[in-house]
């Protein structure tokens, strides 16, 4: 049984994750993820495993997002054109 | 030591005080209910690290590193992790395999209570509180040179 709400959430990932792929502004890039991570819990709980939707929300929403931002303030902001 | 993050803002001081003990009291609570109900371990004690992250980013380093010091992570994960092969070791010495719960004839309890499932509320506390100083002690490594 998918829903509309399904349907978006999927469609909202995608778009997230081509995002977070190709764009070139890492602390664009992790907030981005961020809320890959938030609509990725939904999925999760859609899915009817609330376990790994507490897990996600906790671990890819709040933990992640606040190392990769830790590291971008250790390093530079931008990626290099050529790597 | 320098402080490498540290935000002078009432607001954040004011909501994330209060937000602290309800971020802990919930990562204990999903830790305890780990056989009841959705969480467990893992997802407890990631939300009460991020609870004295939560801390240290509001309030300083300082005052993080003196609620919870390196000394208190490194005890805390060695004997998360111990504490799981002790428990663990029971079922071996009432003659069962490693982690055996029932078959090693440990008493269940009435389903649904707090207090049931044998040996798994025991487990799941060992992880939780391996996981959060993991956490813990992994922003630290970061922030501080």
């Amino acid at each position: 049984m998918i829903t509309l709400f399904g349907v978006g959430c999927l469609v909202f990932l995608v778009v997230c994750a081509l995002v977070v792929a190709r764009t070139r502004d890492l602390l664009a890039a992790t907030v981005v993820f961020a809320a890959y991570s938030l609509v990725m819990a939904l999925v999760w709980q859609q899915l009817q495993s609330p376990d790994v939707a507490i897990t996600e929300a906790a671990l890819g929403a709040g933990i992640t997002s606040l190392l990769f931002l830790l590291a971008i303030g250790r390093t530079r902001r931008t990626e290099d054109e050529e790597g | 030591m320098r402080e490498p993050l540290r935000f002078d803002d009432l607001i954040l001081k004011e909501v994330g005080g209060l937000l602290v003990p309800f971020l802990q009291m919930f990562g204990v609570y999903v830790i305890f209910h780990g056989h009841l109900s959705p969480g467990g371990g893992f997802s407890g004690g990631t939300v009460a690290g991020i609870s004295m992250i939560l801390f240290s980013l509001v309030f300083g380093l300082g005052p993080g590193l003196r609620k919870v010091s390196h000394d208190a992570t490194r005890i805390m994960e060695s004997s998360g992790t111990l504490w799981y092969g002790l428990v663990g070791l029971v079922g071996v010495l009432r003659g069962a395999s490693f982690l055996m719960n029932r078959g090693a004839g440990i008493p269940l309890g009435t389903p649904g209570r707090l207090f049931s499932g044998g040996l798994i509320l025991l487990i799941t506390v060992g992880v939780g509180i391996k996981v959060a100083s993991a956490i813990i002690s992994l922003y630290y490594l970061i922030v501080e040179d």
